[in-house]
């Protein structure tokens, strides 16, 4: 049970209060970008390309302007008049918005069709003629640095390979030096594929350019408004789209997940096309352009090694990555990190000997990739780590628990300095462990195993124990595109003690409107229900980075409770001038200051309010505002153990999750109900790449699943009935001992499951499975161990 | 060439010049200017568009709106009533069963129909009954309890706790 210091009626922290935002949506009446229409607006529709590589020949538009209704087709000659034909990404890199000559991946933007209606805008879609020569495409990363590879970016002065970056990271010498001392030395290579974040809204954009007041008004599927709203004038300056005339609306948002992060081509000709029209431009892309065209997440390729002693204690680990990133890095991540936080892969485990790193190259595939769902990588890193730590713990022959347990760092070792570098907060992964394990009776589980397999039957008990690394970020560390990654709050209590406030950041479904008025009612003592929260206007809410990486509470909701507690330290002034007492004479408790010995004496927040409008105090300012920009001094660093049970048809391949409990520690929770969902929709994106999601490309660059008909997003069916429960071990430097929680289950959930996968079969031999582990895959793997032989 | 028809919606008439072409969801969405059924996909897949046409859920992307005229179409407009909520849609706010609230009107509208053939659903059949739309956000576990707790309160039986559950 969490404890509450507030009431119910005010409704602070740990109360499971329901939503504010849901009236909106459960009536019908949300508002996301494809609701917006506005007078004289006109469609955009994208010609792509159906080719993964190849030089155009031709455009010829005549067809599709012929069309009545159709208004222009623009290109990247069109765009290259005005230097819009190519844009920065996050990470530094270019992208072409259109191309000029020549395209890169399967369902790159080549055109685009502007109409007075969707419909038409499609026709115009299929009568654009393009001519295109085909070339041989790079499709193998691995083969993407032979000497022989064609040079993709030859748009690059000098570039002469497809290397993008290295990154390393730890004592390289040191971790050798315990590799070639080891008892034990468990090495494995492993693919985290290529997903997609597949948000049921997808992206779209209403450009709307007022030619007489010189102003842009931007609504579109945005995570970080105020970010692109510096983009935009950083790009379009030029032509006169200076900041102070651009105002970015993020309304209602069907799902984020790191996909609504970057900036992507449709975006920036819409804008281009409403400046030069001045008619509001419509593009909403569709499923399909979706998934084949919007930044793909994950595609590493690990080698991962693990060094310990032969009774278990782990020692040292390496990995080393390859990373596909497509035809340019159009990741997002902190600009001094093209890796993000994968050097989090240490994990929860006490050893002193780690080195990581990484090479990134150029594909014809499409650019990213995104933080999906997860800080930056982490989700890469923790899986190798959890699979190591499971096939270490094989290999010394101790249970992987136990194992665990005996490596875990303990909990008075906190703060701890990992050997990559990070300095962990707060932990108890002991305690985490022990419930989770409690909850499921994994010693009975054991049992059962053993009698199971006896029968022939198999019974898989996968754990994963993962440190995350949430809230960028620290000013002297963390920053895009040079902007450092503090967030933001602003309070405006009203007269009457009713509150308005804004943030910078941007709910995509978390749930802010609920939880941020929990945070300030927890600190202002005023009643959630008469806190309005707003988010995702430029024109009114303070500057801040916006929603991913699990960082809003740690940055945003730190910069709410700040506020607060300024409004507070007022409020106390006010109440000892109303009170004729001193302020040491005064003790707050949540929604009102009374005089200590004297507890009659007292004034409400209400009271104070009122006073700050009607009768404050001489010399003080008036009214009832606070502001706080709050810049992190750390991360902060969530926890959990997640066990998972799955039963595998011997016969069929068929695997079952029978019951899978997840354990997480956020920290301080602010509503035990809006965690609990979190973590559901976490660890059904868990699932989702560990036995189902994976983008599919062949050798010619074709995808062969870029739709919702191919591309298995689970259903109710594929998802189990998930168990949740948590530790509480408060961030020690968080003004409210909150630690993100969103993204702990996509990380987490995804190596318990295959860790339970390969625990199921490995008496037969396995010790690694690849993910998605379809039935089809480990069929074939249980054929490769001679296990149908054998039976038949 | 466009046809002129008229669509009912949650009862009123809606009179529109359209295209045969024209995808139901569209005519909704944009003639009608009922923008609570969405669109998630291109295949028929997702479900965000689910509308009620003569009591049977349909994703209305799949069909005309040329096709539609003369039936019952309800949307998730039409749910509450000038007495209050729907019991669907109290027992998703109830049991936190929205996160960004996009495929959450389509899944009501199945949820109706389910629960109208099925008033006593298991959860088995509720999954398998919700296997047609797709939720990215939720886990699908508050939306199956969402609908026990609509089953419960429509035949007037004890409510289950929305309090949520831990280990």
């Amino acid at each position: 049970m969490i404890k509450c210091k507030t009431s119910k009626e005010i409704g602070g922290m740990g109360h499971s209060k329901k939503r504010k935002e849901d009236a909106r949506f459960i009536q019908g009446k949300g508002n996301y970008v494809d609701d917006v229409k506005l007078p004289g607006m006109l469609y955009m529709d994208i010609v792509r390309s159906p080719y993964a590589y190849a030089k155009i020949k031709s455009i010829d538009a005549t067809a599709a302007l012929a069309i009545p209704g159709v208004v222009a087709v623009v290109t990247g000659k069109d765009l290259e008049k005005y230097g819009l034909h190519w844009m920065p990404t996050l990470m530094s890199d270019t992208q072409m918005v259109l191309p000029t000559d020549t395209v890169m991946y399967q369902a790159q933007e080549v055109a685009a069709v502007i109409a007075t209606s969707r419909y038409l805008a499609r026709d115009g879609k299929e009568a654009v003629m393009v001519d295109y020569e085909p070339m041989k495409p790079v499709m193998d990363p691995f083969k993407a640095l032979d000497e022989d590879a064609p040079v993709l970016r030859s748009d690059q002065e000098g570039k002469t390979d497809n290397h993008i970056w290295h990154w390393e990271v730890g004592d390289k010498e040191k971790t050798a030096n315990v590799f070639d001392n080891a008892d034990v030395v468990v090495k494995q290579q492993m693919h985290i594929p290529r997903i997609h974040v597949a948000s049921i809204e997808t992206c779209g954009c209403v450009a709307s350019y007022d030619k007489v007041t010189n102003h842009l008004t931007m609504y579109m599927t945005t995570q970080a408004p105020h970010a692109i709203r510096t983009v935009i004038a950083l790009v379009a300056g030029h032509v006169g789209l200076t900041e102070e005339k651009i105002r970015v609306i993020s309304p209602d948002i069907g799902g984020g997940f790191g996909g609504k992060v970057p900036v992507y081509p449709g975006y920036v000709i819409a804008i281009a096309v409403s400046f030069l029209t001045g008619a509001p431009i419509k593009w909403i892309e569709d499923r399909s352009e979706n998934l084949q065209a919007d930044s793909f997440a994950r595609d590493y390729h690990i080698t991962a090694e693990m060094a310990g002693t032969k009774d278990g204690k782990i020692q040292a680990t390496r990995f080393k990555v390859l990373a596909d990133h497509g035809y340019t890095d159009a990741s997002a991540n902190p600009s001094k990190f093209p890796t993000g936080l994968f050097s989090i892969g240490t994990g929860s485990y006490d050893y002193g000997a780690a080195y990581m790193e990484a090479d990134a190259v150029y594909t014809n595939k499409p650019p990213g990739g995104v933080a999906y769902r997860c800080s930056f990588r982490v989700t890469e890193a923790v899986h190798a780590i959890e699979r190591m730590t499971d096939m270490f713990a094989k290999k010394v022959g101790k249970d992987p628990a136990q194992l665990r347990m005996e490596n875990f760092i303990k909990k008075e070792d906190f703060p701890w300095a990992s050997p990559t570098g990070w300095s962990y907060d707060s932990g108890d992964y002991h305690a985490g462990l022990q419930k989770a394990m409690d909850a499921i009776d994994y010693h009975g589980l054991r049992k059962e195993q053993i009698e199971m397999r006896a029968e022939g039957k198999f019974l898989g008990i996968g754990i994963s124990t993962f440190t995350e690394v949430v809230g960028a970020g620290p000013s002297q560390d963390f920053d895009i595109l040079g902007i450092k990654m503090f967030d933001s709050a602003e309070i405006r209590v009203h007269p009457t003690g009713k509150a308005i406030a804004r943030f910078g950041t941007k709910s995509q479904g978390q749930g802010h409107e609920t939880t941020y008025a929990q945070i300030i009612a927890e600190e202002l003592g005023i009643p959630m229900e008469h806190i309005q929260i707003e988010e995702g206007d430029t024109d009114t809410a303070p500057y801040g980075l916006g929603t991913y990486a699990s960082r809003s509470t740690p940055t945003a909701g730190a910069a709410a409770a700040m506020a607060a507690r300024k409004l507070r330290d007022k409020a106390k002034k006010i109440a000892a001038h109303l009170l004729e007492v001193s302020e040491q004479d005064l003790e707050w408790e949540p929604g009102k200051f009374f005089v200590k010995g004297a507890p009659e004496k007292s004034k409400t927040i209400q009271e104070i309010v009122f006073a700050a409008y009607t009768n404050h105090p001489e010399g003080m300012e008036g009214g009832f505002e606070a502001t706080h920009y709050y810049d992190p001094p750390n991360l902060t660093f969530p926890s959990g153990a997640y066990i998972c049970v799955v039963e595998v048809d011997a016969e069929t391949c068929d695997i079952k999750v029978r019951r899978f409990v997840a354990i997480d520690d956020c920290g301080n929770i602010i509503n035990p109900m809006i965690v609990q969902g979190q973590v559901h929709g976490g660890l059904t994106q868990g699932i989702a790449p560990a036995m189902y999601e994976e983008l599919i490309y062949d050798d010619s660059g074709n995808i062969l699943n870029g739709t919702f008909m191919d591309y298995l997003v689970p259903t109710a069916v594929e998802s189990p009935s998930w168990e949740t429960g948590h530790t509480v071990t408060p961030a020690p430097h968080h003004p409210i001992g909150a630690k993100g929680v969103g993204e702990s289950p996509t990380v987490g959930a995804p190596p318990a499951i295959v860790n339970a996968i390969v625990d199921a079969v490995a008496h037969l031999g396995i010790k690694h499975l690849e993910i998605p582990v379809t039935p089809f895959k480990l069929f074939k793997e249980l054929q490769n161990v001679g296990y149908f032989k054998k039976t038949t | 060439m466009t046809k002129k028809i008229t669509l009912k919606i949650n009862g009123a008439e809606h009179t529109m010049e359209v295209e045969p072409r024209m995808l139901l969801i569209h005519a909704i969405r944009e003639n009608a200017s009922l923008t609570g059924s969405h669109i998630g996909c291109d295949t028929s897949s997702c479900g965000a568009c689910t509308v009620l046409i003569d009591g049977k859920s349909a994703k209305s992307c799949t069909i005309l709106a040329v096709q539609a005229q003369g039936k019952e179409i309800a949307t998730v407009e039409g749910l509450a009533t000038a007495e209050g909520l729907h019991p669907i849609q109290e027992g998703f706010h109830l049991n936190h069963a929205l996160h960004c609230g996009f495929c959450t009107p389509g899944l009501m509208m199945r949820a109706v129909e389910l629960l109208e053939k099925n008033p006593n659903p298991t959860e088995d059949e509720i999954r398998w009954g919700i296997s047609g739309n797709l939720c990215r956000c939720t886990g699908y576990n508050n939306i199956v309890s969402a609908i026990q707790w609509t089953s419960a309160k429509m035949q007037g039986k004890e409510l289950p706790s929305t309090e949520p559950k831990f280990v």
